[in-house]
């Protein structure tokens, strides 16, 4: 196991070390973020300050060199567009991000499993063939679409739930949090629902798949010879079995829903990170860009790393020391 | 039995409305962008100089037209060619209590050219001034090194802050909201980053109270987004109103709209400089010389242009014919200029005296996420051209590629979008139609590198000639020639819309600004 941790670790700091210089060569060559920045009417000389203010005149190794240095201090440097350190700035907005993620991912784990499991079991009945269309759907239309049919009917129709924004929050051991508070929750349902529409159907296709799979095996044949209930075969051995490979891809799932949240942000007027990177692109503000993606980059690997673990736990066939 | 009911009823009534009277009002606000500091200072940009004025206030006003008004500053006038006096409101005071005094104004013009890292900031407006005296506690004067008529104009760009509370703060003590304490008349209260910013009335407030105790601003990018939050009612007024949601929009009963021209000018910029432009090929694709630096040629083009079609059709007739860089009304601005008429006949004439008589091919470029409706123009107008027989291609993309390219001078036609932060024509003269200059700060934006002496020595003779009128007449002069030379291609002024619940009004501004002491409450 500790092998296994070191191996992955010094993995990590390569794919960072990688990932960082391929960014910042990237922005680097789609533009310079003053044009953007500047007041037009600013004169050459007031320009050529700017520039220097924010150490562009410099070429872009030596840029990376001051980046690489600085990050090594925990300093990924500051927004050009909020003069304000990018990792504190990305800090800030990811509670709001998390919190919508962790929500659409209960919903998508609570509502998604046992309704796909339910599909798998009556797969010839009404009920089945239902949940799979609903599912069939979850998949095909577009979330920004959907969010704003969401708004029209919840907000705008009936008037139940709030457009958008994060409603009000509460400190919980110094993290704000909306879930917390009743205004705050009417702000959280539809994002969330919005979010968690193509990760529910996800789960009810790889549940159900993974029910019908199971209802062939030769133990399932066996536990009902030995006069088991149904409840406890499906409840227990075939849950079981099902969950690994559900848990595995709503595990990469996550990490690509707290990353690629920025649509739902966006529709819902949600003040997360992902919404922050859409803004600092635009902008070509290059130090929160590089910090997004490094962030991101890690959250990726800590997941898969902590997917890697429950697997082990859940199948002790699997050695994780093992995998060369 | 009856009566008692009535009268408890009745009492009930009473409480009910008096509660309601009692309760806070609170007035809810989407705005499309949301200021990226609340440091006046440290970056000159229009949303973060919007929501300045809810906290501090300018010495010298703007009003919705964007002419000068009394502000802290009560009056003032030139008491020679380089010195300009100013006459300080008295007992105006800041959030915390404290006076409103001539050190505050000194400590503003000081700190402006040294906020650190500033990506673009205020220097421009303070540059000239060579020295601040301060006579006494209401009175300063400045003295500039050239004459400087404009200076008045220059101060109505930025707020004043308190020298007490700002002295060493830092962008990040503003943003938190512990410098963030000026005269304005409503306080900070807090601002959560990209969700909302809370302020509370400054009831010591020196000018006209306001109705609502509490202003709540939500930043609402998405235009989808913002029109849904103003038709379920979570906000009471919303700006940058889309085009495409007029229609339905106006047809809402608790709804109402208003609209207001603007100061963002649409324009073409072309290559009138270089031998060997980058995107004018001939029609098999050959090199040719520049046509382009031919007038004749730069006419034609704007000839082809249909733009009351573009008005009309691609605008929703939210936009307004252009003829020069501001808009009617302004000061220096020409009455003798008419937006130029459609007329492909005249256009494709002139081709032909300018030797093209089967044009030639060209790329229009222009950015797709910038201004309404961008590169549904530039197809437009390469349609247009087109029919004249200048073949044109359109290439747009994001703005964060597009303006770096164009300062780069990569393209030979491009769009672009200008809007005046001081209200009047010289600031547009002097970035766009002046010869390039890096020293004497000109021609920052003159991406099409048009260049006439005549027009450079107007503007250059303007730029020092305190007199009102006589600098007004040279800004005029030197506006008509660039024109006439077709030194750029006006299009059209863009008309912003502001959408409310009934009961509010808005009559809008030409520079977008949404500010609380112009909404109008009641009815």
């Amino acid at each position: 196991m500790l092998a296994f941790l070191i191996r992955r670790i010094s993995q990590s700091v390569m794919v960072l070390l990688v990932m960082s210089m391929l960014v910042f060569v990237g922005v680097f060559y789609i533009g310079n973020p003053i044009d953007i920045l500047i007041a037009p009417d600013a004169t050459p000389a007031e320009y050529a300050r700017a520039v220097k203010d924010l150490g562009l005149d410099k070429p872009m190794l030596t840029q990376y060199g001051i980046f690489l240095k600085d990050a090594l201090h925990g300093d990924l440097g500051n927004s050009f567009v909020y003069n304000e350190p990018a990792l504190k700035l990305i800090m800030q907005r990811m509670p709001a991000t998390m919190e919508l993620a962790v929500t659409a991912m209960l919903m998508a784990v609570f509502i998604g499993i046992p309704l796909g499991m339910l599909a798998g079991i009556k797969h010839d009945t009404m009920l089945g063939r239902s949940i799979m269309r609903f599912s069939i759907l979850g998949f095909s239309l577009p979330t920004f679409w959907v969010g704003l049919m969401f708004i029209i009917l919840f907000s705008v129709q009936l008037g139940w739930l709030p457009s958008g924004g994060r409603g009000t929050t509460v400190e919980l051991l110094g993290v704000p949090v909306s879930f917390l508070t009743w205004d705050g929750i009417q702000h959280l349902i539809l994002p969330a629902m919005n979010l968690a529409l193509f990760k529910t159907s996800l789960a009810i296709r790889l549940s159900r798949a993974g029910v019908q799979e199971n209802l062939q095996m030769d133990y399932v044949k066996f536990a009902k010879a030995k006069g088991l209930s149904n409840t406890r075969i499906i409840g227990l051995h075939v849950m079981k079995n099902i969950m690994i490979p559900v848990i595995t891809v709503l595990g990469m799932e996550f990490g690509g829903l707290i990353a690629f949240a920025v649509v739902t942000e966006t529709i819902f007027s949600w003040p997360g990170m992902g919404k922050l990177v859409i803004d600092s692109i635009g902008v070509l503000d290059r130090p929160v860009i590089v910090a997004y993606l490094l962030i991101t980059v890690t959250m990726f690997i800590i997941i898969n790393l902590l997917v890697d673990i429950i697997y082990s736990i859940l199948d002790p066939r699997v050695r994780l020391g093992d995998q060369n | 039995m009856r009566k008692k009911l009535l009268l408890t009823l009745a009492i009930v009534v009473c409480f009910a409305l008096g509660a309601t009277v009692a309760q806070a009002k609170t007035l809810t606000l989407g705005l499309k962008g949301e200021p990226t500091s609340l440091d006046p200072h440290f970056h000159n940009v229009s949303a973060n100089n919007m929501q300045a004025l809810y906290i501090f206030d300018k010495l010298i006003r703007q009003d919705n037209r964007q002419k000068l008004q009394p502000g802290l500053a009560e009056s003032w006038a030139p008491i020679s060619e380089t010195v300009w006096e100013f006459k300080l409101r008295k007992g105006v005071k800041f959030h915390d209590g404290s006076p409103f005094t001539a050190e505050d104004v000194k400590f503003t013009l000081e700190r402006i050219p040294n906020v650190p890292n500033s990506p673009s900031s205020f220097s421009g407006f303070v540059n000239e001034i060579k020295t601040i005296d301060i006579v006494d506690a209401n009175t300063i004067r400045l003295t500039t090194e050239k004459p400087s008529p404009l200076l008045p104009r220059q101060l109505a760009a930025f707020t004043i802050i308190s020298k007490k509370n700002a002295e060493g703060a830092s962008t990040a003590d503003f943003n938190s909201g512990k410098a963030a304490i000026g005269t304005g008349p409503y306080a900070l209260v807090k601002w959560e980053r990209g969700d909302k910013i809370i302020y509370k009335r400054n009831d010591a407030y020196w000018g006209e109270k306001l109705p609502w105790d509490e202003i709540i601003v939500r930043p609402i990018t998405n235009d989808g987004t913002r029109v849904a939050a103003l038709k379920s009612g979570d906000v009471d007024l919303i700006n940058f109103v889309p085009p495409a949601d007029i229609n339905h929009l106006g047809k809402e009963s608790k709804i109402h709209l208003s609209e207001s021209p603007s100061t963002r000018l649409i324009y073409l910029h072309l290559d009138s400089d270089r031998e060997d432009s980058p995107t004018v090929t001939g029609n098999n694709g050959e090199k040719i010389k520049n046509p382009l630096k031919d007038p004749r040629v730069r006419k034609a083009i704007s000839k082809a242009i249909n733009r009351r079609a573009i008005a009309a059709r691609i605008m929703d007739g939210l936009a307004v014919p252009a003829s020069q860089m501001v808009p009617d009304g302004y000061e220096g601005t020409s009455t003798r200029l008419k937006p130029e008429a459609y007329d492909p006949k005249g256009a494709k004439k002139l081709l032909e005296l300018a030797g093209y008589p089967e044009g030639f091919k060209i790329i229009i470029n222009g950015p797709n996420d910038r201004y309404v409706n961008d590169s549904d123009i530039a197809q437009a107008i390469a349609q247009m051209l087109t029919k004249i027989g200048i073949k044109t291609e359109v290439s747009t993309m994001p703005k964060s590629v597009y303006f770096g390219r164009a300062s780069k001078l990569e393209f030979s036609l491009m769009l672009v979008g200008w809007a005046t932060d001081t209200g009047e024509q010289s600031n547009c003269l002097a970035s766009l139609l002046h010869t390039y200059d890096a020293d004497k700060g000109f021609g920052a934006s003159n991406r099409g590198r048009y260049s006439n002496p005549q027009l450079d020595s107007m503007l250059e003779e303007a730029l020092v000639t305190v007199d009102q009128d006589k600098h007004n007449d040279l800004i005029i002069k030197a506006t008509e020639i660039g024109i006439s030379d077709t030194g750029i291609v006006p299009i059209h002024y863009q008309v912003n819309v502001w959408g409310m619940k009934k009961g509010l009004d808005y009559n809008g501004r030409t520079d977008g600004y949404t500010i609380p002491r112009e909404i109008i409450s009641g009815k």
